[in-house]
């Protein structure tokens, strides 16, 4: 054991060597994607715990922390998580996954068939 | 939670973190941190397969067309697209994302490691230490210094790298480096991450069925999960597997021992010098996905000492990534190159443009002597899944290897017999 305590979290956080690269015109959108990213994750690991509760309560009743710590799905219960985090992410990735979509189909402005509905 | 999915229409999910196999040294994840690595796991699998179709969409309808019109000519190279597409909005958000996934990866997979450091690195030290101390089958030496091309940034983003320490004697770099790789992979790599390993035991079994290696030499064995299935399947060889870095040696050494692979001996070395060795010494010398974390001189330099070291009628295979050939599109090459620039893999491009078969025979091998073969992941398909190639392949991470192998004068030996 260490004689300071060791700030295993900080640790955890720590930056890898080799300069980051930049994505978004605005260094801010870059900090501002880590965050929006990290909650999406944790938001994410909420629903999963939400589901173990519902399911051990769905079982037994009465639970203790011990026994969320200690759940382990089935193959059944694995696989509907899977298909609730799957479901989770396409919730939340909305906006990039509709960019798929754009790219397939390009569109006119609608201020173009606002002007084509007036004449027709 | 509501049944939204008919029970015979099954979606492509990552199987549960809850199905990784646990080792003597496995960190112990806590609920939660299991839930961050099934989000992760998930999420990866969305990227590869229903997102990054657009980057190939956005090339078409627009990168493309802009720069056929701006230089009046094709791309002449992976480079020349790389440059291209990094001004267009959906692949800056999408390699953005991916960034985020892989830095969310190392951070998850840190806090629960340090979490528990002090009881994981005692249980490391109950595997690496007998009665007489360090066991002889954990070779440490501090003399070996850590190369340029393995210090000069941290590697796929792991923070320190395989030889960053967090206190003495720690087995960290390791246990991060192996509880993680279900994340980024999708669980393609199987319980214990050693699919690369159970499809060299399979192979090697269809290839030359009866045949015992004496000696094998692991390189760049980093957490030895490729080399364990094959230690265990010959269980009267002996292996040497090398790394430069301690600290994912012990981590290497425990997980092994652990596992009952004590017929492996892990030693700090630079396959660059392997002068401790005879010539001729080795019955098999291997690499899985090592060779892009290498560099420019040091790659020729280790095939070489490998060739150097093997036996007449003995094996060299290299897993990697399939090389840049000319046959490749140039788009291809350009996504699949995303990890050299985005991920910390800064000799990854250069690696794959080169002919490894001509690297091969600048070691001394004859031409003939060569093979090309696929290698997939061989994992419990009852559980993990196989992964994907082709459109929805994560272009780097696929467990699906392109194995470059020879068998050392096998012609010549054969005649000698006949």
């Amino acid at each position: 054991m260490t004689d300071t305590p060791f700030d295993w979290m900080a640790a955890a956080n720590k930056k890898a060597k080799g300069k980051r690269p930049e994505y978004f015109d605005d260094p801010e959108d870059e900090r501002m994607l880590s965050i929006l990213m990290a909650v999406v994750g944790e938001v994410s690991v909420l629903r999963e715990r939400m589901d173990t509760v519902e399911r051990l309560l769905d079982a037994k009743g009465t639970i203790s922390r011990d026994d969320i710590e200690s759940y382990t799905p089935d193959k059944e219960a694995a696989y509907e998580r899977g298909a609730m985090i799957r479901e989770y992410i396409y919730r939340v990735m909305r906006g990039p996954h509709q960019m798929v979509e754009e790219l397939q189909r390009a569109e006119p402005p609608v201020e173009e068939v606002s002007k084509e509905l007036k004449e027709i | 939670m509501s049944k939204t999915v008919p029970n015979d229409q099954k979606l492509d999910v990552a199987p549960p973190y809850n199905a990784v196999a646990r080792h003597g040294v496995s960190p112990q994840p806590s609920h939660d941190e299991i839930a961050r690595f099934d989000f992760l796991a998930n999420f990866n699998k969305f990227m590869a397969s229903t997102l990054s179709p657009g980057n190939k969409l956005a090339y078409d309808k627009r990168v493309l067309p802009a720069f056929l019109k701006e230089h009046g000519r094709e791309p002449q190279d992976r480079f020349e697209i790389r440059h291209a597409m990094n001004k267009d909005p959906f692949h800056k958000f999408w390699s953005a994302l991916k960034r985020n996934s892989m830095e969310m990866r190392q951070q998850n997979g840190r806090a629960i490691v340090l979490r528990q450091i002090d009881e994981l690195n005692a249980k490391a030290r109950q595997y690496n230490e007998g009665a007489q101390g360090v066991k002889s089958t954990l070779e440490l030496n501090p003399a070996i210094a850590v190369p340029r091309y393995q210090s000069a940034v941290d590697i796929h983003c792991m923070p320190g790298s395989y030889h960053g320490e967090e206190l003495p004697g720690d087995v960290s770099a390791g246990a991060n480096y192996d509880c993680g790789i279900f994340a980024t992979t999708g669980g393609g790599l199987g319980a214990l991450t050693d699919g690369g390993g159970q499809a060299l035991v399979d192979w090697i079994k269809k290839e030359r069925p009866g045949w015992e290696p004496r000696r094998v030499l692991d390189i760049g064995t980093t957490v030895g999960h490729n080399i364990v299935p094959l230690a265990l399947a010959f269980p009267d060889c002996e292996f040497i597997a090398i790394d430069t870095a301690a600290p994912i040696l012990r981590y290497a050494h425990a997980r092994a021992q652990s596992l009952g692979a004590t017929n492996i001996k892990f030693i700090q070395a630079n396959a660059e010098d392997l002068s401790r060795w005879d010539d001729g010494t080795f019955d098999w010398v291997q690499t899985t996905m090592f060779l892009h974390e290498t560099s420019g001189k040091a790659l020729p330099k280790i095939i070489a000492e490998g060739y150097r070291v093997l036996a007449d009628n003995g094996l060299m295979l290299h897993l990697e990534q399939p090389e840049y050939s000319d046959a490749m599109p140039l788009f291809e090459q350009f996504l699949r190159d995303w990890d050299a620039f985005n991920n910390n893999e800064p000799f990854w491009s250069s690696m794959h443009a080169l002919d490894m078969k001509d690297e091969m025979v600048k070691a001394g091998f004859d031409r003939d002597e060569l093979f090309e073969t696929g290698v997939r992941a061989v994992v419990d398909r009852e559980i993990f899944p196989e992964a994907p190639t082709g459109e929805d392949e994560d272009h780097g991470r696929a467990a699906f290897w392109h194995a470059y192998g020879a068998w050392k004068n096998a012609d010549q030996m054969q005649e000698a017999a006949e």
